[in-house]
């Protein structure tokens, strides 16, 4: 620690020797875009040595503030101050010169190349037209040291880690001297262990003086690092204030607008008869090593069974077989007692069973046709959609209004083409087909992954209400916060094998936490 | 009648007219080799070569300088490299289309050339074999890879450089990552468009020497669509050597090997049927790279046009 304590006495300096950035102001910033408004006149500032948190929900404004602030972008109108005076940032060079640096949300890697040649692209070398990699990579060590940031400079970057990738990018901005550091969502690709890490790293960053952006729409992260939060809805700022004087729950409702309800009422079922049962089901992977290994449980009607596990353990592969889009290698799955196993999904679809895949915007829709058109995907060969061969238009059209109108998706007409619209209308349209064909059984994987709050709690009531009308369903998610929420049962998949099944009681996050680990507890519970 | 294949004389001629025979292969799989690492696919080399053939030699006829011809080469090959360059770059064409569309270009205008400028089939002579002191004494050696033209050392010479400014220099490393992530390389600095102007020419300037090395150092003759695919040969070599100087030199020499052993089959007036024998590099070529597929993964940038999101 002395270290440190001696740079924050030295004057103005940071650990890399870079200066300090006293502040930086953003003043009536306004940018318009064809049609939208997409800041208006928006004040931000941060300081050396804090994290303000720039909080939304998606498309509120928060990257277009940022990329202009980085030069990507040029504001209509607004001026930016650095320490107090104008200055004028039209490129990310000019902004990387003034000391700020961005850790986008999806890396500005190149994978095929080392850490070291990373770091040194676009740089000027000591060496004219030959590279000086082995000084980059002594600078890269120096730096990396500083906040423990354990990096190999000759290691590819295709080797290594989500986590490990997004410290070289943090390591690309100190060494191009950034004293501010934006960081766009930078947790929502981390497990949550990488994350506690990263917020070690945040907060020796801002003792030293750096000052830092945090966006997020992830609340608990945001109370949980930032000083300072400042709230957008629709390009419009909200407000500023110490995060110590907010909660959770005053943020939701200032970015949604309205009360927002984290606990939704899940009323009390009795539960059915058993819908779905997988008896000892195995399957590969993409990998050709085992993706299930004798995974065997069941699912009421009227009962949710939550998935919880790390992400890569099986979830996936457990959803693509139950689905009919992956051969099992063993074991046997029935939907309502009929032995269904490596049935095709159209056969599947005859029994009703519907399927919300976690690539939505891959296996969920296709991109390029219309909302009407992705409405009737799963049904579109049969009565009222087509009769003979021929597609009933004036059905379709009837048929997509009305579950545009019922699921409130919005969108400038059912002939919009689905990639124009936002993650979570694309996601309210695959709810719409797959649920208002009230199906018998539902397999939901990951569904509000990506989805901003209020397109969270949307879907979130929609699986309770589909608890309610009595289908069975099986959720898969990574986050433990939605499986508590909504969860009869809870299922720990660990390396293909689910290692426990524990009643809602029963499942603690410690308990959980410690089976998503491997960690086999010591008693079972009944389910 | 085989077995005259077998005599130490047929061996060093058909080994040191394979090494001759890479020549052009060499020059124009390397000059791809940079702009594929950098993201474009150029199939127009064919046409780059065939005008760069003509304008080596109708300079060189009427000149009677061989390095003017050499030169003439160059530019046409810049200038075709710069109309590529715009067309790819800057009004983002789909590459593979356009690319044929320079290669129809090549093979009609260097014709239409030939048609109005000179009329008639004639030869010069071409670049004489520019023996290496002492190296060209050994034996058998000496005769293979010693006792060449002056393109041809050139042509050996360009794989370790490519690989030397692919690899070592910061050019390099820029080339490298326009190739496989554009958007990393803007968000730094590096000028996508810049790189690939650069290395487009560079294909373009390289093509024309490798045309320029069969009209005035190998064959000595320009004839109407003399390259006969040698160019879109050059580009599978670049899939074949792995996008890597190395391994386009590997390829290079495999395949005109084969060619200078059914060559050496003809000559030696060995029954096999000349159609047979002619076809034997290109089968092999096909064989050979439905055989490596997927051994070395292509630049994920290749054949993608950058713009910026806005």
């Amino acid at each position: 620690m002395g270290a440190q304590d001696g740079a924050m006495t030295d004057s103005n300096k940071l650990p890399s020797g870079q200066t300090r950035i006293d502040s930086i102001e953003m003043r009536g910033i306004t940018k318009r875009f064809p049609g939208v408004l997409a800041s208006d006149h928006v004040d931000f500032d941060v300081k050396s040595g804090e994290v303000h948190a720039l909080l939304g929900e998606n498309g509120a404004g928060k990257s277009t503030l940022m990329k202009i602030l980085y030069g990507m972008y040029h504001p209509d109108e607004g001026q930016i101050f650095l320490n107090g005076k104008p200055v004028s940032i039209a490129s990310p060079t000019d902004a990387i010169n003034h000391g700020i640096g961005m850790i986008h949300q999806h890396f500005m890697l190149v994978p095929t190349l080392t850490v070291a040649e990373n770091v040194a692209l676009g740089l000027p070398s000591s060496r004219g037209p030959l590279t000086d990699l082995d000084r980059v990579s002594k600078r890269i060590v120096e730096l990396a040291g500083i906040y423990g940031l354990k990096i190999d400079p000759d290691a590819y970057v295709w080797q290594l880690s989500v986590g490990q990738q997004q410290r070289v990018e943090i390591i690309k901005a100190l060494y191009r001297g950034a004293a501010l550091l934006i960081l766009d969502e930078p947790t929502a690709v981390l497990t949550p262990q990488e994350v506690d890490e990263f917020f070690v790293i945040m907060h020796q960053m801002v003792k030293d003086g750096y000052a830092l952006i945090f966006i997020s729409h992830k609340l608990h992260e945001v109370v949980e690092i930032s000083n300072r939060v400042t709230v957008l809805r629709n390009g419009k700022k909200i407000g500023t204030r110490p995060t110590s004087e907010t909660t959770k729950q005053d943020l939701a409702n200032w970015m949604v607008g309205r009360e927002v309800d984290f606990a939704p009422d899940r009323g009390n079922i009795q539960r059915g008869e058993v819908r779905l049962k997988l008896e000892q089901v195995s399957c590969g992977s993409d990998r050709g090593t085992p993706g299930l290994r004798e995974v065997s449980l069941e699912i009421h009607s009227g009962e949710i069974l939550g998935i919880a596990g790390v992400s890569g353990n099986g979830q996936r592969e457990l959803a693509e077989t139950i689905a009919g889009l992956r051969k099992t290698t063993g074991g046997h799955i029935y939907l309502e007692e009929k032995d269904v196993t490596n049935f095709a999904p159209g056969d599947l679809t005859e029994r009703m069973l519907s399927y919300i895949p976690e690539e939505r915007m891959r296996d969920g829709m296709i991109k390029d046709f219309t909302v009407a058109e992705n409405m009737i995907l799963r049904e579109h060969h049969k009565m009222p959609f087509s009769a003979s061969g021929f597609l009933k238009l004036k059905n379709i059209s009837t048929h997509s209004e009305k579950l545009i109108a019922q699921f409130h998706v919005k969108t400038p007409s059912q002939e919009t083409l689905a990639k124009n619209l936002s993650g979570g209308n694309i996601q309210k349209i695959v709810l719409a087909r797959e649920i208002s064909r009230n199906p018998r059984a539902i397999i939901a994987a990951q569904p509000t992954r990506g989805l901003d709050i209020g397109a969270t709690e949307y879907v979130r009531e929609q699986l309770l209400d589909q608890r309610k009308r009595g289908a069975a369903v099986m959720l898969i998610s990574e986050d433990l916060d939605e499986i508590l929420a909504l969860s009869d049962r809870v299922a720990v998949i660990y390396e293909g094998k689910i290692m426990d099944i524990l009643s809602r009681q029963n499942a603690t996050r410690e308990r959980l936490g410690l089976l998503m680990a491997g960690v086999q507890s010591g008693e079972k519970t009944p389910a | 009648m085989i077995s005259e294949l077998f005599s130490v004389t047929v061996l060093i001629g058909i080994l040191a007219s394979g090494i001759r025979l890479a020549t052009p292969y060499l020059y124009a799989s390397i000059g791809e080799t940079f702009g594929q690492r950098s993201g474009v696919l150029n199939l127009g080399v064919e046409g780059q070569m065939l005008l760069g053939a003509f304008a080596a030699f109708f300079v060189a006829l009427t000149t009677g300088n061989l390095w003017f011809g050499v030169l003439a080469a160059m530019i046409v090959g810049a200038l075709m490299g710069l109309l590529m360059a715009f067309v790819t770059v800057n009004l983002h064409a789909q590459q593979g289309i356009s690319g044929i569309g320079f290669y129809l270009f090549g093979l009609g205008m260097s014709d239409l050339l030939f048609q109005k400028l000179m009329g008639t089939v004639e030869t010069v002579k071409g670049f004489p074999p520019l023996k290496i002191p002492f190296l060209s004494n050994i034996p058998g050696v000496g005769e293979i890879f010693f006792n060449q033209n002056i393109l041809v050392y050139g042509a050996y010479l360009l794989v370790p450089a490519a690989w030397f400014v692919l690899n070592k220099t910061t050019l390099g490393l820029k080339i490298r990552s326009v190739g496989e992530n554009p958007d990393a390389a803007d968000s730094l600095g590096v000028s996508v468009a810049r790189v690939r102007y650069f290395t487009i020419i560079l294909g373009g300037v390289l093509s024309g020497i490798a045309g320029a090395s069969l009209s005035i150092a190998l064959l000595n003759v320009f004839q109407q669509n003399m390259t006969s695919g040698l160019g879109f040969i050059a580009v599978a070599l670049v899939y074949f050597g792995g996008w890597r100087p190395w391994g386009v030199l590997g390829g290079a020499l495999l395949f005109s090997m084969v060619n200078s052993l059914q060559l050496w089959i003809q000559v030696l007036g060995i029954p096999i049927p000349s159609d047979i024998a002619v076809m034997m590099p290109y089968v092999l070529t096909i064989l050979v790279l439905v055989a490596t597929v997927s051994r070395v993964r292509a630049p994920t940038a290749l054949t993608r046009p950058f713009e910026r999101e806005d």
